[in-house]
Order: C-alpha cells, then sequence, then structure tokens
C-alpha cells in the first residue's frame, strides 16, 4: 500500500495530459466529424443552421472533457453526492418552472446555454452510485438494505424525469443506474426481484404516462394502423433506410430526408439519414466506430485500480452503449420512439456536453487508474 | 479489510458479462440494418418512390376541325386565367389582395366563397383560380398593377372555341365536362377540367380528337410541392378531322335562312360528302364549352323553334310533293301505268265514300306522268299509288334511303317512317286501309322523312340511281376516309329511262312554264337547277272553317302555317349539288324554299368556279312568303283516314 502510494506522487497537469488516451479521443472527434457531414447534408449542403454551430460546441465540450479529464478522481469522488443533489435540485427546479410555466419543460437557461438537468443526472447518478458502492464491501451489498439507498438515488430522478415528461431519458438514467449495480456486485436474483416488482408496477406507471406516450408504444407495437398519424415517423424511418440499400444514395442525395418525409432528421433521426446517404456500408462503419469506443471504455474500466473508477467507467461507457442502442433500435424499427438522440452526432447542445463530461470522466478513469481512492476520496483506500 | 481484489475480480467478471450483452446488441442492430437495407430494399425502394414520386397527366391538344378548303372550325385557344398563390401573398391577407383584383375584373360573392375555401383547403403554394377566360383587356390591366398585387399569375391554358360560333354548331355538336357516364379506361378523363365531345362531330370522333395523355413523373417533397421533373413522355396530340363541309356555303346558308326556323342539306351527289348541313334557329358550341347558366339553358329549351334540335337529322316532317318522284318510280316499275297513259284530274278524288282533293281546285284535266310532277297534281298519284299499293311504294323508298338512318357520321340521326301494312298491325294493331295508300302517294299521312334524307333521295335520283351514303367526315389525321364515287358506289336497279322521266320531269318543274318552282330558276345558262316543291299542311282545316271562308296562312300563328320544302340539284347536266330546304311554317315550297335552293345552289356553283377561299356572296334579304298563294284546301275526309290533307304547291 505504501509503495503503490509513493509510486504514485500527484500527477503534474503535463503527466496527465501525455496519460489522455489520444487514440479515444480520436475516435470521439471521428464520430463527431460524421456528425458535422450529416448536418451539413441535413442543411441541404449548408453550414447553418446546424453544422457550424455543433461544430463550435463540440470544440468547447472538448476543451471541457480534457479538463474533466484531468481532474484528479478522488475530486470526483468527494463531490459526487453535491453533484448529484445539485442535479437533483435543477430536476425539482424544472418541475416547478414546468408548473408555472405552460406544459412540459426540460430545460434551464443559464443565459449563455440552455440545460437539461436530466442530462445531467445522467452522469451525476453514475458518479454517486460509484461513490457509494465504493464505500461498500462485499459483504454489505450481500445485504438487501444495503439497496436502499443506491435504489432511491436511482428512483428519485427517475420520478422527477418522468413527469417532465421524458419517457427516453427517464429509461435510460434507470438503466444507467442498474447496470453500476451490476457491476459492483448486486446478485442477479435481486434483480430479477426488482424486473418483477416493476413489472407489477407497470399498469400503475401506465397511468402515469402521458397521452402521446402511451399513443407512441401503442403505435410502436402497429404501426401501419396509423400512416399518417403517430406510426408515420416509424413507417417513413423505415422506408428511408430500406430504400438506402448497400451503398447508399450518396451524400446529400437522400431522397426521403431531404424531401421532408423524415421528421427530425437532424435530431433523433440523423441515423436513418446517414443509412439511406451512406447505405449499410455507412450504417456499419458507424456501428463500428461505436463498438471501438465502447471497448475502449470497457479497457479502461476493467484496467483501473480502485472501485470508484472501474464504477465510474462501467457506468459511463454503458450510459454511451444505450444512447447508442436506443436510438438506432428506435430508427429501425425495434423500439418505441422514445426521443433518444444519436450520440455525439445528433444536433443537441446539452447531450454533447452531458457526452463529453461523461468521456472526460471515463479518460480521466484512464489517467488516474493508479490513483488509490479511498471511501470519502481519501488517498489511503481503505 | 480492503477487499480490492475480490471486488475487482467481481467487477470484471461483471463487466464483461455486460460487454457481451452488448455486443450481443450491437450485433442485433447491424442484422437489424441488413434485413432493411439488403433483404427488404427493393420493398422499401419501391415504397420511397411512391412516397416521393407524382405521376402527373399531361393533357394532350385536341384535334382541329376544319372543312374541305383547311378553314379551321373548331380550335383551341389561349384561354388566360387569373391565378393566386397563397404563399406569395406576402404581408397582406387575402381578402385585401381580392379587394385589389375586384377593381380590376369582376368578381361574383359566390367567386369569393369559392376562392376562400380553396385557399384554406389547399396548401399555400398551389394556385386558386380567381377567373378564367380573361380578355386582352383585363390581362393588361393586371399586368400593368402586378406590382400592387402579391401573388397573382396569369396562367395560359387552352380551351376549345369555334370560330363561326352557331354558324356549324350542330354539325361539330360541342364539347363538355366529363360526367359520371363517361367511363371508358383512359385516365384523361379524370383530369380536372378535361371535356370531351358531347354531340355532332366533337362526339363522334371524341376518341380521335382526344389524342393521347403524355405523363411526367415529378418528385415531390412531403408536402406534394413539385421538387423537380424526373421524367417526361409526351402524349399523341388529338388528330385534325377535316371535314366535307364548305364552311364558306355553310354560312352563306345560316345567313340566307335568317331568322327562320329551316334546314338546308347540300350533298355532293356523287360522293355523298355533305358541303352544308345547316340547322336554324343554332346555338353557340362556345356558351357550351364556358358553361351555360340556368336561364340560358331553359332559354334554349323552351325557345319553341328547337335551336337544339339538328333539323337536318333530327327532324321529321312528312315530304308532301316530295315523295311524288318515289310514287312514280314504283308506279312505273311496277307497270301500273306507262310515262304516256293520262289520268285525269277533276280537282277530287273518291275513293269509296271519301273524298280526296286535288290542291287546284278546279283540277288539273288530263295529266301524264311528267305533266303530274311539274304541275304537282295530287289526283294522278291518289290513283297511281292506289294502283301501285302501299308495300311498292315503302320498298321503293327504302331504296332511296327513306325509313332509316342513313348512316351518317352524326349521332342522333332519326330514322323517318314510311309506313306499310305490317307496320300498321305492328305498332297500332289495325288493318291498312286503302286511304291511307291513296294520301301516303303525295307524301302525307304517316310517311315522315328528315331533311338528310329528302337530300340523299334527290342525290340518288340525280345521280343515275347510285346508293351514295351521306358523310360528313373527309379525313383524320391526313389520312384520307375511304370514298366511293358515284359509280363505285352500289346500283339501285332502276330502269335509267324511268329515272330519266324523272329528272326531265323535276327540270320541267324549275325550267318550265308550267312549273310550279319556276320563279326559282338560276338564271345560268350552264347551271341550271331541276327540283321539287312540297308544302306541308300541319293542321287540319275544318269543315267549317272551309265553310266561312279561308283563312290566309299568314293569318294563322306560326307554329299553325304550312312547312315549306324543295329539293333541288344541279345542274341539270351531269348533276353535282343536291339540296334539300325545309322552312318550318315557312309557307309555301315554291315560295319561300325553293327560292333558298336557287341561292344555295347558285352560290355553290360560284364558289366552285372560284376555288377554295371564296369569300361569301352578299346576301339577299330572307324571302318573305308573298301574298296570294294560299289556296284553298280540301279537308272533308272519312274520320278513319287520320291525317293531313293534300299538298299545294303555286
Amino acid at each position: 500500500m505504501m509503495r503503490s502510494r509513493l509510486s504514485t506522487p500527484e500527477l503534474t497537469i503535463g503527466r496527465k495530459l501525455i496519460s489522455i488516451n489520444w487514440l479515444l479521443v480520436l475516435l470521439i472527434t471521428a464520430v463527431a466529424a460524421v456528425g458535422f457531414a450529416m448536418l451539413y447534408s441535413a442543411a441541404d449542403g449548408n453550414m447553418r443552421p446546424w453544422a457550424e454551430r455543433q461544430i463550435l460546441r463540440y470544440c468547447v465540450a472538448l476543451v471541457v472533457m480534457v479538463i474533466v479529464a484531468t481532474i484528479n478522481i478522488r475530486l470526483w469522488l468527494r463531490y459526487a453526492y453535491v453533484l448529484y443533489f445539485l442535479a437533483l435540485g435543477l430536476l425539482f427546479a424544472v418541475e416547478i418552472a414546468g408548473f408555472v410555466g405552460m406544459g412540459a419543460q426540460r430545460w434551464i437557461s443559464l443565459g449563455f446555454i440552455n440545460i437539461q438537468p436530466s442530462e445531467l443526472m445522467k452522469i451525476f447518478l453514475v458518479l454517486a452510485l460509484a461513490r457509494y458502492f465504493n464505500a461498500s464491501a462485499i459483504e454489505d451489498i450481500g445485504r438487501l438494505s444495503s439497496l436502499i439507498v443506491p435504489i432511491g438515488l436511482i428512483v428519485a430522478p427517475s420520478i422527477l424525469i418522468l413527469r417532465q415528461p421524458d419517457l427516453g431519458t427517464a429509461i435510460m438514467v434507470m438503466m444507467s443506474g442498474a447496470a453500476v449495480m451490476f457491476l459492483a456486485g448486486v446478485r442477479l436474483w435481486k434483480f430479477a426481484l426488482i424486473g418483477v416488482s416493476a413489472l407489477a408496477a407497470a399498469p400503475v406507471a401506465w397511468q402515469f404516462l402521458h397521452e402521446y406516450q402511451k399513443k407512441r408504444v401503442l403505435t410502436f407495437l402497429n404501426p401501419e394502423t396509423d400512416p399518417l398519424g403517430a406510426g408515420y415517423h416509424i413507417i417513413q424511418s423505415k422506408i428511408a433506410l430500406g430504400s438506402g440499400g448497400m451503398t447508399g444514395k450518396g451524400f446529400m442525395l437522400g431522397p426521403q430526408s431531404h424531401l421532408h418525409f423524415l421528421p427530425e432528421m437532424q435530431t433523433d433521426f440523423i441515423f436513418t439519414m446517414l443509412a439511406e446517404e451512406m447505405g449499410l456500408v455507412g450504417g456499419l462503419a458507424l456501428i463500428v466506430l461505436y463498438t471501438l469506443i465502447i471497448t475502449y471504455g470497457f479497457i479502461i474500466s476493467v484496467k483501473a485500480r480502485n472501485q470508484f473508477g472501474r464504477l465510474v467507467a462501467g457506468g459511463i461507457t454503458t450510459t454511451f452503449f444505450l444512447y447508442v442502442f436506443i436510438n438506432i433500435a428506435m430508427v429501425t424499427g425495434l423500439i418505441p420512439v422514445v426521443g433518444v438522440p444519436l450520440p455525439l452526432v445528433s444536433y443537441g447542445g446539452t447531450v454533447m456536453l452531458t457526452l463529453m463530461i461523461g468521456f472526460g470522466l471515463l479518460i480521466g478513469v484512464g489517467v488516474h487508474r493508479d490513483v488509490p481512492v479511498g471511501r470519502r476520496g481519501e488517498a489511503e483506500g481503505r | 479489510m480492503n477487499r480490492d481484489p475480490d471486488r475487482q475480480k467481481i467487477f470484471t467478471r461483471r463487466a464483461a458479462m455486460l460487454a457481451g450483452g452488448k455486443a450481443l446488441l450491437l450485433t442485433i442492430l447491424a442484422g437489424r440494418l441488413y434485413y432493411l437495407q439488403v433483404v427488404e430494399a427493393d420493398r422499401y425502394a419501391t415504397l420511397a418512390d411512391e412516397n416521393r414520386i407524382n405521376i402527373r397527366l399531361l393533357p394532350p391538344p385536341r384535334g382541329r376541325i376544319i372543312d374541305r378548303f383547311g378553314v379551321p372550325l373548331a380550335e383551341n385557344q389561349q384561354n388566360y386565367r387569373l391565378q393566386l398563390v397563397p404563399e406569395d401573398v406576402k404581408g397582406s391577407d387575402i381578402d385585401e389582395v381580392l379587394s385589389h383584383v375586384q377593381k380590376i375584373v369582376t368578381l361574383g360573392d359566390n367567386d369569393k366563397r369559392r376562392i376562400i375555401r380553396e385557399v384554406r383547403r389547399n396548401r399555400a403554394f398551389v394556385p386558386v383560380t380567381l377567373k378564367e377566360n380573361l380578355s386582352w383587356t383585363e390581362v393588361a390591366r393586371i399586368e400593368i398593377n402586378a406590382p400592387d398585387l402579391p401573388g397573382l399569375m396569369i396562367d395560359v391554358g387552352r380551351s376549345r372555341s369555334y370560330p363561326f360560333g352557331p354558324q356549324a354548331a350542330h354539325v361539330l355538336g360541342y364539347v363538355a365536362a366529363v360526367s359520371e357516364k363517361d367511363n371508358d379506361d383512359d385516365p384523361l378523363l379524370k383530369l380536372p377540367g378535361f371535356r370531351v365531345g358531347r354531340a355532332g362531330i366533337e362526339r363522334v370522333h371524341d376518341l380521335e380528337l382526344r389524342g393521347t395523355g403524355g405523363s411526367s413523373e415529378v418528385e415531390v417533397n412531403a408536402f406534394g410541392r413539385m421538387i423537380r421533373e424526373l421524367s417526361r413522355r409526351e402524349g399523341q396530340p388529338g388528330a385534325e378531322v377535316m371535314l366535307t363541309l364548305d364552311m364558306g356555303l355553310q354560312e352563306f346558308i345560316a345567313r340566307r335562312l335568317g331568322e327562320e326556323s329551316a334546314s338546308v342539306v347540300v350533298l355532293d351527289v356523287r360522293t355523298g360528302g355533305v358541303l352544308a348541313m345547316v340547322s336554324n334557329p343554332s346555338y353557340d358550341s362556345n356558351d357550351f364549352n364556358r358553361g351555360l347558366s340556368t336561364a340560358e339553358w331553359q332559354a334554349l329549351v323552351n325557345n319553341e323553334r328547337s335551336p337544339l334540335i339538328n333539323k337536318s337529322i333530327a327532324g321529321v316532317y312528312p315530304p308532301g310533293s316530295i315523295f311524288k318522284m318515289v310514287v312514280l318510280l314504283a308506279a312505273l316499275e311496277k307497270g301500273v301505268i306507262t310515262p304516256e297513259q293520262k289520268v285525269h284530274c277533276s280537282g277530287e278524288y273518291e275513293l269509296g265514300d271519301a273524298k280526296f282533293h286535288c290542291w287546284k281546285k278546279h283540277g288539273h284535266g288530263f295529266v301524264d306522268a311528267t305533266e303530274a310532277i311539274t304541275e304537282s297534281c295530287d289526283v294522278y298519284f291518289y290513283e297511281i299509288a292506289k294502283r301501285t299499293g302501299i308495300e311498292r311504294i315503302a320498298a321503293m323508298a327504302r331504296k332511296f334511303g327513306l325509313d332509316s338512318v342513313t348512316g351518317i357520321d352524326l349521332p342522333g340521326e332519326q330514322g323517318g317512317l314510311v309506313p306499310t301494312r305490317g307496320w300498321k298491325r305492328a305498332t297500332r294493331d289495325e288493318p291498312w286501309h286503302q286511304g291511307e295508300t291513296v294520301i301516303a302517294g303525295i307524301g302525307q299521312g304517316f310517311v315522315l322523312t328528315t331533311p338528310l334524307q329528302m337530300a340523299l333521295m334527290t342525290a340518288r335520283i340525280a345521280n343515275g340511281g347510285r346508293a351514295i351514303v351521306p358523310h360528313l367526315t373527309r379525313a383524320i389525321g391526313g389520312q384520307a376516309e375511304e370514298i366511293k364515287d358515284a359509280g363505285e358506289n352500289p346500283s339501285m336497279n332502276i330502269s335509267p329511262t324511268h329515272l330519266e322521266i324523272i329528272n326531265r320531269a323535276m327540270d320541267r318543274v324549275v325550267n318550265h312554264p308550267t312549273g310550279t318552282a319556276r320563279r326559282a330558276a338560276t338564271g345560268i345558262h350552264e347551271f341550271p337547277m331541276a327540283g321539287k316543291t312540297g308544302t306541308v299542311q300541319v293542321r287540319r282545316i275544318t269543315k267549317i272553317e272551309r265553310e266561312q271562308g279561308v283563312r290566309k296562312n299568314e293569318d294563322l300563328p306560326w307554329r299553325f302555317r304550312d312547312h315549306a320544302l324543295f329539293v333541288g340539284y344541279a345542274p341539270v347536266e351531269n348533276p353535282r349539288y343536291a339540296v334539300s330546304v325545309v322552312v318550318e311554317h315557312g309557307g309555301g315550297g315554291s315560295t319561300t324554299a325553293a327560292p333558298i335552293a336557287r341561292d344555295v345552289l347558285v352560290e355553290a356553283y360560284r364558289r366552285q368556279s372560284l376555288g377554295p377561299g371564296v369569300p361569301v356572296a352578299g346576301v339577299r334579304a330572307p324571302h318573305q312568303p308573298g301574298s296570294g298563294d294560299a289556296a284553298e284546301k280540301p279537308a272533308d275526309r272519312p274520320a278513319q283516314i287520320v291525317t293531313q290533307d293534300g299538298d299545294r304547291d303555286t
């Protein structure tokens, strides 16, 4: 223990920058660049209104990512709960603002940027859970009572997000939380128990769903019943995808996207546009890029020598995976349309920032993989 | 206390499991993509094209109709439409624009309501038609004010136009909007604003005139806005139909007839080509294309001179004395009388207890066949009709094209009627009376013919008994119709000697001092006319009226006056033109109809010698029936002979 502490003195900024996994940064940039190209195409070959702003945001977010990556991981552990409750407070604020204002409100304006607390919550929940399980011994995890706190940490924001209403984000928050619990070693039968009780609660939850959410679930089950209504998006998306074929219609030449048959092509349905214009080859290439990023995440998490880092890396990688899977499965008609963007590619500021903070933490885990982390973030792991 | 190696082991195992799950799910995504983009690619490609490709029909221009010299009778005119594109009306609202427009062109309240409704219903880029058929002044005024009228544009369409308006309307017919009944498979019929032929040549040759539609594949976006044209297949324009009509002659006749309710048909006796076919009064085909108001329609329908009916083919009249040629030929062919044999006319003819009168009260004395035709002696024909019998007369009539449609290329032709014993038994379940044969001998009673049939009969007499068929179509799309010359038409197997007698008699009708139409001679030495007059009584003159003194024809209300008939041909030697003139309630055949026939034939001759494109000659004022040609009419007749009595020629 002493030896490890001596052998890993506080790293200098320079050393930290060198030890950043630049290959991963390159991969992330590559995916983001695909996004820029698609946004350029979506605007019929114009940098405005989307591509230009997205590039700017990416540059800012890249700086944020590097800063996050260089901050000592112990600091993140120390402030994990603070950040979590800050995000939870913001969710409350949005809820109240939603009452004051009209209809659904998901973001808070900070003047220069609009922040969606639910997006930040995806990251800070992982941090909070990682801190909790970092402090728990294996024996503690075995106790059923020890699950009360983490479940509470997951359920509280989920309910608030569901009320916004944002089904997609709520599902992602719950699944990310569950993934961290799973990685921390919570027994599988306990998941089964939670799953069964969730299933039992489903009819109750159904009552909480808004009319349009119910409709989305129902039209997912049979989209052709309402071809011009709610099922329109799914059908048009499948048509655009399918007509792309093996090699696609060519960059900026996707008829379905450019003739506005495709809804929201710059955000949730951007993958459809990519697959229409670049075909199966382009779609698979992007999936391979995502897989490589996820693989790097896995390697970083496994290599980390502290439980906090492992859980943070594993949780964030899983969150990222969920973005990818839910979005693509959604636009290919495998799951209902729940409003999850394609990470790094879809147009959107908060998501970009959230993702890059997440990647900053992931890389930070890699940078600080040998840093011993105690229960409360002290240098000595206890 | 530090169990980190244990936790690490658990974590690594769990992370690997999770990674495995992720890998599986990502593989599923890849598989799904493969399924959609490769396995189902064709299906979705089709769906995508259905999404974005609209097929638009391009209506072909309707074929023109021209006369024998190429003068256009029906053509396609530019139709200037004022249209409004709602999305281009920037800043100001639709009402404001409409009130601006109203200062330039008149818009009714109905139009305004329709416009506002259409603006609301359609997408903003779909043009809404404000007004059709703009005049030049309106177009000019809109163009000048264009800067103040955002969103307005003038669109040019095609609409059918008939330069001669009513003058050939019955021949040409008209076009009108497609109705439910037009259910042939032509997709063109589904085009809004498409017109199909509804009457006349427009209807008979509708398919040829219509052509075939082209199509244009256009790419549209999700809102239906056209992005670009992908491909275009030009259609086949409608074929041009050339008629046998000589519009100059037709125009002359229409003007010559003036206000008379009448029909004139001019045939080429060698081919059967219709040179002119005028039915008066007429309607304007252009009005039908434009769409008639209820009031206009009612006015046409209720007009007692029936402008909607083509009298030349659908009006049926007793032929009167004109039928005498048929009766005489039947008698000569049967041999019941020779040309030289004379019949005595005392002014009346008795059959049983019935008495039939000749138009000449005191009789013609002894008349032979030629004299009987020349002077139109009724008694002679009562006698020979009785000798010949109705069946022989009817058979001869049918040879000349009576009693059935002639087969002219026009819709709505009537066949007329020549009675027989069998016909009367079948339709009335009554026996035939000899008195009915006698009355048929002077073309009255049940006998009914159309003016076209009368002209055809005359032409077949003039051309030496060749069964020509009347027709209007000369060529379609430059392809000449098969038209037989007189000699190629089947012979009707009538003795040339007998036909010669008829021809000579008809010559004398006009060119002999005793002829009933002596005052209608052409006065052109090389172009004399032959013919036959006919006057048909419309109403029975009662015995009381006769006893109280005769009322002159002109004193009667119009609809009770006699019909004036004349058929003729010219020149006498090697005839070329046959004409029939029927003037409804026009008075006497000799006074009213014969001069018209003369003028028509002279004009035809003038145009023939001058060639095509001859300006129409000045028209004399329509002839008014003179006084003093109203003769006393015998009318007493057994009740069972329900018919009009003898005609009178003066």
